[in-house]
């Protein structure tokens, strides 16, 4: 007899959101297509070294080789201006692209879940004080403040823990890397004001429930409580949210790259290879096309699996 | 409903001269000075320079001035364009970038609240997929790429509409199509969303229920509440849009507000600066009551005291 019961498994709340995003195909393939592109910057530029000796840096010895070629078998994407292999630097802008998109948007979470966690828990005047400084900041153009923040800091002018943080992750001396690394905190100080508000909704909607009076009635401090039992109860909508500004901050960041404030050279970003390739559109269109539609075409799957994660983690709000 | 107007519109003031003290801040607390360049200047030299852009007082004197100058609408000359009031280069720039905002949004609001409102109505249909997976490609493009792609294919292989430049009708066709893209697609989503959601409602089942034909139920009922977020995102984006079309300016040679303003931070022209975002922040906060306005016209439920 027993045998034949069936042992009825539940389902947990992260399994089941997981079981709703498989159902989802566009999601699925922005997975699929991501997935393959983080492998692909992170250990393409090695095997393409590896296999033809071309690197996103070098300018080829042969005096012959510089000027821009179309695509070839030997190059599948073109080569630059310089004669530089388009498929090595789109490989390498990608890696860049991709880290400022992350490591802003983790930027942006720290600042952002504090500060809609504080504001929300404490409520009152507190509360009201903190928002309206938010409100305040989004009135200022944002892109005044990235513009500002990286003229005014960039240069001779970075801070000295920028620099001291990219000595250490990317070699003493480089002002290309510290370059990057003060826009990864631009991008992030920026980013944060949308998610400090949906975090701070979440927290109102949390705080008044009796795991939190429990919490507080067992003398747990009040950090304590924001940060190891409300925060974690509010993650949802801040996965999703933080999905979808990935690919906003990766806009942004080409989007200064194309004004000539973002990545510099040597270094390359989607960004600032489609900006190099705008400017000889007319001759050599595939300097244009192939970043572009790589760029696009990874923006496209965030977009997609930032939708489908929304629908997978947050039924109520699902846009049907 | 005026008191309400009026409150709002006193609120302004104070928020916008906030804004402005915040980017005075911002530019002040930076390191460097607009004068100095790569080569030092001499100290006499310096001193005068100090001494006639007021630099030589006390901070608080310097932002008195600053403020006083600013409540009068009057932000005096432009570092870089010596002899060139801030006012003057905002009165010649702007009408290049409204054109091409305002167009944009037009067309965006058109295409868009078309294009959602069907795909709603026909919920997963080839249209619904269809038109949803090309907004998404239009969020995803950048408009960098974009603008330069129709250049090519359209001014350079079919010789349709001009590469770039300011001059007749023809000369502003790619840049309103480049522009209006993503904001096409953002409505096109909103308002899809918008609809699915109001299609849901009681105050639809009513409406049926009353005998309505669908006609009326959709364009009296249903769209008054479903387009609320696309108000909503109207007021922020009208108001980037006349800044913001820095890319398009470029792209399209286009001597617009955005392209200078990026200018001036670059040049630190701090007036300028000053100017610009004043101008900006008043502008964002108008749009965003003309929305607080039309929301209590679309959705009677909706009332301010």
């Amino acid at each position: 007899m027993a045998e034949n019961v069936e042992i009825i498994k539940g389902t947990s709340l992260g399994r089941d959101a997981w079981n709703r995003l498989l159902k989802n195909k566009l999601a699925v393939f922005g997975m699929i297509v991501l997935g393959i592109m983080v492998i692909a910057v992170i250990i393409g530029p090695s095997i393409l070294y590896a296999i033809t000796g071309f690197t996103a840096e070098a300018i080829p010895a042969d005096g012959n080789l510089i000027s821009s070629f179309p695509p070839t078998w030997q190059h599948p994407m073109g080569t630059d201006e310089a004669g530089r292999d388009l498929l090595a630097r789109v490989l390498q802008g990608g890696r860049i692209s991709l880290m400022v998109g992350i490591i802003s948007t983790i930027v942006s979470l720290i600042v952002g879940v504090s500060y809609g966690a504080i504001a929300g828990y404490l409520g009152g005047r507190i509360d009201n004080l903190m928002m309206r400084i938010v409100d305040i900041i989004y009135a200022i153009p944002y892109i005044l403040i990235v513009i500002v923040l990286l003229s005014f800091f960039g240069g001779p002018n970075t801070p000295k823990w920028i620099t001291a943080m990219s000595d250490l992750f990317g070699g003493a001396g480089n002002a290309g890397v510290s370059q990057i690394f003060l826009l990864f905190f631009a991008l992030g100080l920026v980013s944060w004001l949308t998610m400090a508000r949906v975090v701070r909704g979440q927290i109102l909607s949390l705080k008044n429930q009796e795991f939190v009076m429990a919490a507080k009635a067992t003398g747990v401090s009040t950090p304590s409580i924001i940060f190891r039992h409300l925060v974690p109860n509010a993650l949802g909508p801040v996965i999703v949210y933080a999905t979808l500004t990935v690919p906003s901050v990766m806009l942004t960041e080409a989007f200064l790259s194309f004004l000539g404030l973002g990545v510099q050279a040597p270094y390359a970003s989607w960004g600032s290879l489609c900006a190099d390739g705008i400017k000889n559109i007319a001759i050599f269109p595939w300097q244009l096309i192939f970043p572009g539609v790589t760029m696009a075409l990874t923006l496209f799957s965030l977009n997609f699996l930032g939708d489908g994660l929304r629908d997978a983690l947050d039924p109520q709000t699902r846009k049907f | 409903m005026i008191p309400f107007i009026l409150r709002r519109l006193l609120i302004i003031i104070p928020m916008a001269l906030l804004v402005v003290t915040l980017t005075w801040g911002l530019i002040r607390v930076a390191p460097g000075n607009f004068y100095t360049s790569e080569k030092r200047l001499p100290p006499a030299v310096e001193e005068n320079i100090r001494k006639k852009y007021g630099l030589d007082k006390e901070w608080y004197e310097q932002y008195g001035l600053m403020m006083l100058n600013v409540v009068r609408f009057d932000f005096g000359d432009s570092l870089k364009y010596s002899g060139q009031s801030v006012n003057e280069i905002i009165k010649r720039h702007l009408p290049y970038s409204a054109t091409i905002g305002l167009l944009a949004y037009l067309l965006a609001l058109v295409l868009g609240l078309t294009a959602g409102i069907v795909a709603a109505l026909k919920q997963n249909s080839a249209f619904d997929y269809g038109s949803m997976a090309l907004a998404m490609l239009g969020l995803s493009v950048p408009n960098f790429v974009l603008g330069p792609i129709l250049v090519l294919v359209f001014s350079l292989g079919l010789f349709l509409f001009p590469p770039a430049r300011w001059g007749g009708i023809s000369s502003l066709v790619l840049p309103v199509i480049t522009l209006a893209a993503i904001y096409t697609a953002y409505i096109a989503r909103l308002t899809r969303a918008g609809m699915l959601e109001v299609m849901r409602s009681d105050y639809i089942r009513t409406a049926r229920a009353k005998g309505l034909d669908e006609k009326t139920v959709l364009l009296r009922h249903a769209l008054r509440g479903g387009i609320i977020p696309v108000v909503s995102f109207t007021g922020p984006a009208l108001a980037a849009l006349l800044a913001g079309t820095v890319v398009v300016e470029r792209v399209f040679s286009i001597p617009g507000l955005g392209n200078i303003f990026i200018q001036a931070v670059q040049n630190r022209d701090e007036p300028l600066i000053l100017g610009i975002v004043a101008f900006l922040s008043i502008l964002v906060m108008v749009f965003n009551l003309l929305v607080d306005i039309s929301y209590g016209i679309l959705d009677p439920r909706i009332r301010y005291e």
